[in-house]
């Protein structure tokens, strides 16, 4: 035997005060640990920078408040008002586009990955997380439904502003929200935000059938 | 005294057939259906070439050194591979780090043949036409710890850190599309399309996830390792490209891994 029973005794409880002594990382530590790991450990391919795991001062308190840790009100309040200012509504006033059109937006998945060709425009992907029409089955359920959403909350001008500004930036109505900024970020050109939001809000459109 | 032999047998059926409880004739007949399917599924797994030919892989002497991988130490010590996949990832004496799977192949390559890093990392997944070893080894690694209970340990200082790191990382929301993981997995019983979405917190469905990675993709036609899915799930992200065996794909694995701990390994699994 090479190890004799006081080592032993003193391994054991070096090892019971490892354990015991092994407490969590502050969240604030593992988050700068993660961030400057994560830097480290991608590469830039086509689109897709590195510089894409840099965060904005509202991602940034959105991965803080998360995982149970609620984000106090004042704060929400104070993101979301910060949001509000970064929204462009169109400059000829017209918010409405085609609906059909808007149809085919909320279908097309693709956008941004570095698998996609950034030549090519990039969809809204609205049925992956919302319900929007009778006819499509195939929807998601990260976000509400949008079925009859104008039927039910008017057609009227003030309503087609805040669908606009929602798909603009829907950060500035619900902070911290899992919907994308498609304005913001640039994901939608504005005509492609016209037509989409003329699917939420045109009678015509299957959304309010 | 029936009622609970009817609570019995429904829960029977719950949690996947287990055995002993009082089956109604019906349950039985309906049980032994499913069973012959999976069965049939089982049997017809081409994830079985992967791992025939990974077991072959793991003998066979490669690289400057001429040696096979049957000495590497992948976390039960050296030669050791039935159950392995349970303990990973961990921390490794040898190299000071947390290894996943993966990563410890690579370790061994370069320790036990001769290989450089690069080299040991230049061909991580398969891709039409191009069938890879690494493929091939995770296959037949993780298919020695089939029916075995996932049994991670977060006991050493870095196999903790790993663990915190990884939390961070799952919630970290960057990118033009804002996403984290949190923000497709951290809910129960949503769906992306017609595509369930697993709640990675929770333990039932992270052990549901977990266990069954590796996978034949049907729709692909490949073998995919964890890595892989680690690696997708960040491009549908809008990340960059996640680099293979990097320190974020083990801290962020080691965060799942011992989310899952307790559920059965059942994997290589066949997916759609
Ligand atoms: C990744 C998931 C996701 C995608 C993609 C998404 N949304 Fe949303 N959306 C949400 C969530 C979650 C909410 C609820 C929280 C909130 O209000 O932000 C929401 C809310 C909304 C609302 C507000 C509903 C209300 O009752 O006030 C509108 C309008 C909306 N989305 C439109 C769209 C449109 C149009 C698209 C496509 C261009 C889209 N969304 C794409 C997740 C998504
Ligand atoms: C935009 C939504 C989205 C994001 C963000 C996302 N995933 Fe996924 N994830 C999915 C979808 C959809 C699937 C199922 C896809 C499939 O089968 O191809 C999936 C599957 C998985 C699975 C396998 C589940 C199973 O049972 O087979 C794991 C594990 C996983 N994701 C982990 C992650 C991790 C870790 C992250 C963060 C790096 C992440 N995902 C980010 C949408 C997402």
């Amino acid at each position: 035997m090479k190890i004799n029973t006081t080592q032993w005794v003193l391994l054991g409880v070096a090892a019971m005060l490892a354990a015991g002594c092994a407490t969590s990382m502050h969240p604030d530590e593992a988050r700068t640990k993660a961030a400057a790991m994560m830097k480290a450990s991608f590469k830039d391919r086509g689109q897709a920078k590195v510089t894409r795991i840099d965060q904005d001062d509202m991602q940034k308190n959105c991965s803080i408040y998360s995982g149970g840790n609620v984000m106090p009100k004042d704060l929400a309040a104070r993101l979301e008002k910060a949001q509000q200012a970064l929204i462009k509504y169109p400059a000829d006033g017209k918010l409405l586009g085609d609906w059909k059109a808007g149809e085919r937006v909320a279908q097309a998945g693709v956008g941004m990955q570095f698998s996609d060709n950034p030549k090519n425009p990039a969809g809204g992907n609205c049925y992956a997380c919302h319900q929007m029409t009778k006819a499509e089955l195939s929807y998601g359920t990260i976000g509400p439904s949008l079925y009859n959403f104008a039927k039910l909350r008017g057609y009227g001008p003030d309503i087609q502003r805040y669908a606009y500004g929602k798909v603009y930036n829907s950060q500035a109505f619900s902070a911290c929200s899992s919907m994308p900024r498609f304005g913001h970020a640039g994901i939608l050109t504005e005509q492609q935000m016209k037509d989409v939001v003329a699917l939420l809000m045109s009678p015509d459109s299957p959304v309010n059938k | 005294m029936r009622k609970t032999v009817v609570i019995a047998a429904c829960m029977g059926v719950a949690i996947g057939f287990a055995s002993g409880l009082a089956l109604s004739q019906q349950d039985k007949s309906t049980i032994e259906e499913i069973e012959r399917y999976r069965q049939a599924l089982a049997d017809g797994n081409p994830a079985d070439l992967w791992e025939m030919r990974g077991e072959g892989i793991w003998k066979q002497k490669r690289g400057p050194k001429n040696a096979s991988l049957e000495k590497c130490d992948l976390g039960l010590g050296p030669g050791v591979v039935k159950g392995v996949y349970t303990v990973l990832p961990k921390y490794f004496a040898d190299s000071d780090k947390v290894e996943d799977l993966e990563s410890r192949l690579v370790t061994c390559m370069v320790t036990l043949q001769g290989l450089t890093p690069a080299e040991a990392r230049k061909d991580p997944f398969g891709g039409p036409g191009k069938k890879v070893a690494m493929d091939a080894l995770v296959a037949y690694i993780t298919s020695q710890s089939r029916g075995m209970p996932m049994k991670v340990s977060g006991k050493h200082p870095k196999e903790r850190e790993a663990y915190d790191i990884g939390r961070a990382i799952f919630f970290h929301r960057s990118g033009p599309y804002d996403f984290a993981c949190a923000t497709c997995h951290a809910v129960d019983n949503q769906r992306i399309r017609l595509q369930d979405l697993p709640n990675l917190l929770t333990a039932k469905d992270a052990q549901r996830a977990y266990t069954s990675w590796p996978a034949y993709r049907v729709s692909q036609g490949e073998l995919r390792s964890f890595q892989w899915r680690l690696y997708d799930c960040f491009r549908q992200q809008r990340f960059p490209e996640l680099e293979f065996v990097s320190p974020a794909s083990i801290a962020l694995t080691m965060f799942l891994a011992q989310n899952a701990n307790g559920g059965v390994f059942n994997a290589p699994a066949i997916k759609r």
